[in-house]
């Protein structure tokens, strides 16, 4: 049974993923993207990552959230020195180091979410801007507590095993997971919250439990895409996940289109080429403008499309086909418009 | 057989600072009722509903439903409890689909995990699927099957105050709280609205609780009227007694008023 509903779009799903791998690889082999911008690309699926899980948070759950970047760096710091301390490139330890990145930024959401999301509206963003701060005080002092960690200089040393395989993978089984979550009862109930709050309640949501659930899932991916970034980039220093990395993940979710992930996949990777791209066309004089152009683009971007690019609509292949019959029933063949 | 009352509220008080909402507020409804609140704007109808579903805790007094203290129980549990209610001033989930706005409420019977979920597992699916025939049952009673896949804020406004209704029954209530059901409707609508109330009261064996401003409705629909005024019961009774009771003429109509 499970074969037969397995439909023509898992097929075309899988079709495309394998397509869009071997046209990259073709591409690397034949040297038109070069190792700098295979580097670039990288980090944009990284980016991705790390993306999806505020776009849980904010783009489906409505909770406003400034520190992601201080659990993208979490997750960065914590797998990079396990890996360091364990590992000397072995495959199960990067994956185990992985998984530990992405098991303490959760934790570490679910300890700062329990109080929080008690309440409602927006204190979220207040006590994850807070700890943005904190995260970053943290880091620029750890050496202090672990030597390892490397404090304000910097840490390096963790093994570089992930390359563009690997993160392409994990890319793309985030993209599949957080797909499958958000199309089951856990992602209705996380859009009723987002919605109206006080109506998910009385119609029998428990709206602290999801508000903790998404955040807790959205961090951990911020963590995984972290620990990914350490086993990718040798060098992690406290200035690259402070508030204005936050600020990065939170302008490719809005800009995006809240709710909807195809804007969150398909911005975050264009974001990451624009900022590269920019380095060139500015050149190494004004580079420093990047920032005026990025409030520009932000500015204009709001004032044309307030709702996002795509703005809470997804690309049919990103929706999974309903599984139950709308047979005779007018409209009920085109339910892919989840609008 | 003594027959235990549904939902018992036992001299409720609810203050604002120091405004006193509702005051000594006591009232019965026995299974199969419907029960008309009615009273100025003002009165404390809505705030008795709000303590009813757990929005607001009450500052004293006793709520039993079903034989359970439910008093200052999360809203969320009220309703999985067996409450539902709908809204005065609608709160669907506005940019959801009329469909997901009734599969939402499946989400505390939903019957799978967090794994099945993520990989989308055989149970996952057959459950998924029970979940969907179900909402688009109760959709096509409620007359809005063919917009299933429209944005709930895109249907015009009696089909969201049906939407509203069709996400209410889909908690399988014992108990349903209607909070003005035909505010803003024309005479058409609230007719149809009264077929309506009858029709899901029948077919889903409930149990009616409503705030209604519009008379006519509340004296074709109601088999009881309960009359609030400054937080407190002025009367009850049937309607036609309701009606000509001069105290509650005074509460609407100012002193000295009388039916011509």
């Amino acid at each position: 049974m499970t074969k037969a509903m397995s439909s023509k779009k898992t097929i075309l799903l899988l079709a495309a993923t394998v397509a869009v791998y071997a046209i990259i690889r073709t591409l690397v082999t034949t040297e038109v993207i070069n190792p700098y911008w295979q580097r670039v690309l990288d980090l944009a699926l990284i980016t991705t990552m790390g993306a999806l899980g505020l776009s849980l948070i904010y783009g489906f759950t409505g909770q406003f959230s400034l520190g992601h970047a201080a659990f993208f760096g979490l997750g960065a710091y914590a797998s990079g020195a396990l890996d360091k301390t364990i590992g000397q490139g072995e495959l199960p330890m990067f994956i185990l180091s992985l998984f530990f990145g992405a098991a303490v930024a959760g934790f570490v959401a679910l300890l700062i979410g329990l109080p929080i999301l008690r309440l409602r509206s927006d204190y979220l963003g207040i006590a994850t801007l807070g700890f943005g701060i904190i995260v970053k005080v943290a880091m620029d002092n750890s050496s202090k507590f672990l030597p390892i960690l490397g404090g304000a200089t910097g840490m390096s040393g963790t093994p570089q095993v992930a390359n563009f395989d690997w993160v392409f993978l994990f890319t793309v089984l985030v993209i599949v997971l957080v797909r499958n979550f958000v199309f089951s009862t856990y992602g209705r109930a996380c859009t009723s919250v987002r919605e109206d709050e006080i109506a998910a309640d009385v119609m029998g949501i428990n709206t602290t439990r999801i508000k903790v659930m998404a955040f807790v899932l959205g961090c951990s991916l911020a963590g995984l895409a972290g620990g990914m970034y350490a086993h990718r980039y040798p060098f992690l220093h406290p200035s690259s996940f402070d508030f204005l990395k936050s600020f990065d993940f939170l302008l490719v979710v809005v800009l995006g289109g809240l709710g909807s992930l195809t804007g969150t996949v398909i911005t975050a990777i264009a974001w990451v080429f624009l900022l590269e791209g920019l380095r060139f066309v500015l050149g190494e004089t004004f580079i420093e403008f990047r920032g005026v152009i990025y409030a520009l683009i932000l500015i204009v971007a709001i004032i044309l499309r307030p709702q996002g690019i795509f703005g809470g609509r997804e690309l049919g292949l990103l929706v999974p086909r309903p599984l139950g019959t709308l047979v005779g029933r007018k409209d009920g063949v085109n339910a892919d418009s989840r609008t | 057989m003594v027959s235990m009352p549904i939902l018992a509220l036992e001299s409720l008080d609810k203050t604002f600072g120091g405004l006193k909402a509702v005051s000594d507020f006591d009232m019965t409804l026995e299974k199969g009722e419907i029960v008309g609140l009615i009273g100025p704007n003002g009165a404390g109808k809505t705030t008795v509903f709000n303590m009813i579903s757990g929005i607001y805790k009450p500052s004293a007094g006793k709520i039993t439903f079903l034989g359970r203290d439910i008093t200052g129980m999360a809203p969320y549990m009220v309703c999985q409890g067996g409450i539902a209610r709908t809204f005065q001033n609608i709160r669907l989930f506005k940019g959801n689909t009329v469909l997901d706005n009734v599969m939402t409420i499946y989400h505390p019977r939903a019957d799978y995990g967090l794994f099945d979920a993520f990989f989308r597992t055989p149970r996952f699916r057959r459950k998924e699927a029970a979940i969907m025939e179900e909402a688009m049952e109760l959709l096509d009673a409620l007359g809005l099957g063919d917009r299933a896949h429209d944005k709930a804020m895109n249907l015009p406004y009696g089909a969201q105050r049906r939407l509203e209704m069709a996400r209410a029954l889909a908690g399988k209530p014992a108990l349903l709280l209607l909070d003005e059901p035909a505010a803003g409707m024309n005479p058409v609508e609230v007719v149809k609205m009264v077929e309506l109330i009858k029709y899901v009261k029948e077919k889903y064996n409930l149990t009616v609780l409503l705030i209604e401003h519009q008379m006519g409705m509340v004296m074709r629909l109601c088999e009881r009227l309960v009359v609030m005024d400054f937080g407190q019961i002025i009367a009850t009774g049937l309607p036609a007694e309701i009606r000509n009771n001069p105290v509650v003429l005074e509460a609407y109509l100012g002193k000295g008023a009388t039916v011509a």
